[in-house]
């Protein structure tokens, strides 16, 4: 207690429920929180192996399982965008490098970049491992399911791996799978891939929206005492938004999943128009192929933020404990978020400029494209006021986070020249289009997924990752990251066009070639560089330096279970109550620069800390 | 279950209590059962899938150049030497409304613990369900019969028996699920499964009557969506 403040009478902690009479001080009622609406969780403990780690209902077990899956299949993505940039950086080096199987690799890489690693780890992986830890809860409320969720996914990775060994190969239309040639002949896997494909979606969509009703009702309903939405870290309000996002965006991929594979199974045309083939009628007739852009990207646009919410959610926390600062503007970030989410749905024909729209919708949602530039700005705005003055530790976890703002910087200022039409149309399909979407939504959320990896890597296996390689690690993502995306920029100006094998003799290939060269070694790179943290994690699993409790100091639930690694069950005996909320850092006259969210107001009554 | 109380906790009527109970702490949804919860939330996942097939289907149907058929010819009935427009989708719809009237109904005896009436009337939500899909199935073979196919149809557009075939037997998938959960529930009920709490053959969980709640949100949802998939088909 520092006497600067002794004398402060305005600003004293209470609890959420009691307002304690006039005057400052300890008084009797002000640790009260209400008792528990509903009894104690009914929780199934396994006692086999089986129970235990494979078929496994606790919601940790399943986010790790989530992650180890995930990781794989986008270490599957990651082998696929070497590939692409052996063809196109050296093209003919690599003889098995047919256009056929570029076209695969392109979609494949897309598709399981996109869906099965960023979306699978970021909502399946951090969601079930950190919604639990964070709202106090004992568990998912849905443990059987949450199960069956995991192992729909594992399915679905099944099924999409599969299409590698099917005749013709997985599909090649590119991972927006347009009709008509998605299913067309002369597109490879057009028969067995792309109906692979779309089983394994359906199946991912599935499996996806048993997870997210557990995620959902898990914030919604069963919080611990003391927890208000309003007191929930960040983390949780960008997975919260983001399966809420995923709950009403995938229902439209799932359709166009299953007409598609009606118009290539049973050769109905929801899609597919009147087509000369060769000079032949082929028997498809009527559809419309527009119809389907609007129902993927009425998905696809959702799904950018899908991916973005939890990561600017993981980014706040990871930022506040690292500079021992409350995160600048908690309420503006929550509202920024569920903005963000609700302006998300309105946005998708943006994708569609070049597709024949009336020039009036392109106006519309041009407009609203630019808006979610609004809340967006002011999130990064917040991250940099948070950082302002902070104590900052510049660790491995600090490093990522200032990555991923200036690529998330660099990502948006692109996007505004994507958002508006005229500017757009010229640039599209260009690899200024894949400059943009890599940077804004492949590196900045990657970014955040290793910071958080090395933030939380303390609490699930207990010991701290290699600081060292860390730093190897982030530098050489983070430097090779912009070796390969910001050359792109200028190869979109100068009009290379994205998604073709090979340039042939055309005009741009005088100053392109030294580019994509240039481009490719540093992809090469880039992509081995990710094994360090691979190398990193299976080093300090058994040599790590030990970490027990807390060791970052942060303030928020998952940090203050009895045990680190928290066992099943995560609290032990007695349920947390929370006090305040998740940031409480740098609080004047406390003893300590953290004060957990369990603190109970009576000891630290005399601090200056502000009633949340 | 109207009248919920919670110790420490002050309900306020209107936009202010739902204020309150949103920025409190632990629920959001006062006294609400988490799997209610839960299907509430999937049924508007399940309400844009459905609006994304109806949705669809209208572009379809809108854009298409050759004439789409007419309903009431394609969809009557010649019965008695008369020509009844609608007739068996008039049965159809009346028998899957009165099971929405058992299964509302079986709730309630559910919820006052009268173990018999509940068990029947969901038997009987059960058998309503069953008729339907048989009625579905017979109206399927009809057209069929008549040379309507997923990818042709003698009567007009082709896109007719493609978003017929579609729609309608995603909806008969959600009503044949719907079925066999109702005969599971009637089986657990007269057990008696619900009364003791026995425990869940896959998820473990304890019974309570609050399962068939939730069940019938879920069957009145797939009449609900009926009722639209009953307007733009067969009326437009």
């Amino acid at each position: 207690m520092s006497e600067d403040f002794s004398d402060n009478k305005t600003i004293q902690a209470q609890s959420s429920e009691t307002i304690s009479g006039g005057g400052s001080g300890i008084t009797p009622d002000m640790d009260y929180v209400r008792p528990a609406e509903v009894g104690e969780q009914d929780l199934y403990h396994g006692h086999s192996f089986i129970t235990k780690w494979i078929f496994c209902q606790d919601a940790k077990v399943i986010g790790v399982q989530y992650f180890l899956l995930a990781t794989f299949t986008g270490i599957i993505g990651l082998i696929l965008s070497w590939l692409m940039r052996l063809q196109l950086g050296f093209p003919g080096l690599a003889p098995f490098m047919t256009a056929e199987h570029y076209y695969q690799f392109v979609t494949m890489h897309g598709m399981i970049m996109v869906v099965y690693f960023l979306t699978a780890l970021f909502l399946g992986g951090f969601g079930n491992y950190l919604i639990p830890l964070m709202v106090g809860a004992r568990d998912m409320v849905f443990p059987y399911l949450n199960m069956v969720s995991f192992w729909s996914f594992f399915v679905a990775v099944a099924v999409l791996l599969a299409s590698f060994f099917v005749p013709g190969g997985p599909t090649g239309s590119g991972w927006t799978l347009y009709p008509p040639q998605a299913i067309l002949e002369g597109t490879p896997g057009s028969g067995w891939g792309i109906m692979l494909m779309c089983i394994s979606l359906i199946l991912f969509v599935a499996g996806f929206t048993m997870g997210g009703l557990n995620y959902l009702i898990t914030v919604l309903q069963a919080r611990t005492r003391g927890m208000t939405l309003m007191r929930m870290p960040l983390t949780v309000w960008g997975i919260f938004t983001a399966t809420v996002l995923a709950m009403l965006a995938f229902p439209a991929l799932l359709v166009g999943a299953l007409m598609m594979s009606l118009d290539n199974v049973l050769g109905t045309s929801f899609f597919m128009p009147t087509i000369l083939k060769a000079g032949e009628v082929l028997e498809y007739g009527g559809g419309s192929p527009i119809l389907f852009q609007h129902l993927f990207w009425f998905f696809g646009h959702p799904e950018v933020y899908i991916v973005a919410l939890p990561a600017f959610g993981i980014i706040s926390d990871l930022i506040s404990v690292h500079a021992r600062k409350n995160i600048f503007g908690y309420r503006m970030m929550v509202w920024a978020i569920v903005g963000i989410g609700a302006l998300s749905f309105f946005v998708w024909a943006h994708h569609m400029y070049v597709s024949g729209m009336n020039p009036w919708f392109g106006f519309f949602f041009a407009t609203t494209t630019l808006i979610i530039a609004v809340p967006t700005a002011m999130k990064v705005y917040n991250w940099i006021l948070t950082l302002w003055r902070g104590n900052i530790r510049l660790n491995t976890v600090m490093l990522w986070c200032l990555g991923f703002i200036v690529t998330f910087v660099n990502g948006g200022i692109t996007g505004i020249f994507l958002g508006n039409v005229s500017v757009d149309v010229p640039l599209s399909d260009t690899y200024f289009v894949i400059a943009h979407f890599h940077m804004v939504m492949g590196i900045a959320p990657l970014m955040v997924i290793m910071g958080a990896v090395y933030h939380w890597f303390p609490l699930v296996a207990g010991r701290f990752l290699d600081e060292k390689l860390g730093k190897w690690h982030f530098w050489l993502t983070f430097l090779g990251a912009y070796s390969i995306y910001f050359p792109m920029h200028y190869l979109g100006f100068i009009g290379v066009p994205r998604r073709y094998f090979e340039m042939y003799d055309s005009p741009y290939v005088a100053s392109a070639v030294g580019m994509n060269e240039f481009i490719s070694l540093a992809a090469f790179i880039v992509g081995a560089a990710q094994f360090i943290l691979i190398y990193n994690i299976i080093k300090t699993l058994k040599t790590g330096k030990p970490a027990g409790h807390n060791p970052w100091q942060a303030c928020s639930l998952e940090w203050l279970t009895p045990t680190v690694p928290p066992e099943h069950g995560n609290w032990g005996d007695r349920l947390p109550t929370v006090h305040r909320w998740a940031y409480d850092y740098s609080v004047p006259g406390a003893k300590e620069d953290f004060i957990t969210q369990t603190t109970p107001p009576s000891e630290v009554a005399h601090t200056k800390v502000e009633k949340t | 279950m109207s009248d919920i109380k919670i110790e420490g906790y002050e309900f306020k009527p209107g936009f202010k209590g739902m204020a309150k109970d949103t920025g409190s702490d632990q629920t959001m949804f006062k006294g609400v059962h988490w799997g209610k919860a839960m299907m509430w939330i999937f049924l508007l996942s399940d309400t844009f899938i459905f609006s994304c097939f109806l949705i669809s289907y209208m572009k379809g149907r809108g854009s298409t150049i050759i004439d789409w058929p007419n309903p009431s010819e394609v969809f009557g009935l010649h019965v008695f030497g008369v020509d009844v427009p609608l007739l068996l989708i008039a049965i159809m719809t009346f028998v899957l409304i009165t099971s929405s009237g058992t299964m509302a109904l079986a709730v309630k005896y559910g919820y006052e613990k009268n173990k018999k009436m509940c068990g029947w009337l969901i038997l009987a939500t059960a058998i309503g369900g069953l008729t339907f899909v048989g009625m579905q199935a017979f109206e399927w073979g009809k057209l069929i019969h008549e040379g309507v196919r997923p990818w042709e149809n003698p009567f007009g557009a082709p896109q007719f028996g493609s978003f017929f075939f579609m729609i309608t037997g995603f909806h008969g998938t959600h009503v044949s699920i719907g079925v066999i959960f109702l005969f599971i529930y009637a089986y657990k009920t007269f057990a008696g499964h619900y009364d003791e709490g026995k425990r869940g053959w896959f998820t473990t969980m304890k019974g309570d009557y609050v399962e068939i709640e939730i069940l019938g949100l879920y069957w009145h949802f797939v009449d609900l969506v009926w009722v639209f998939i009953f307007a733009f088909f067969y009326l437009w």
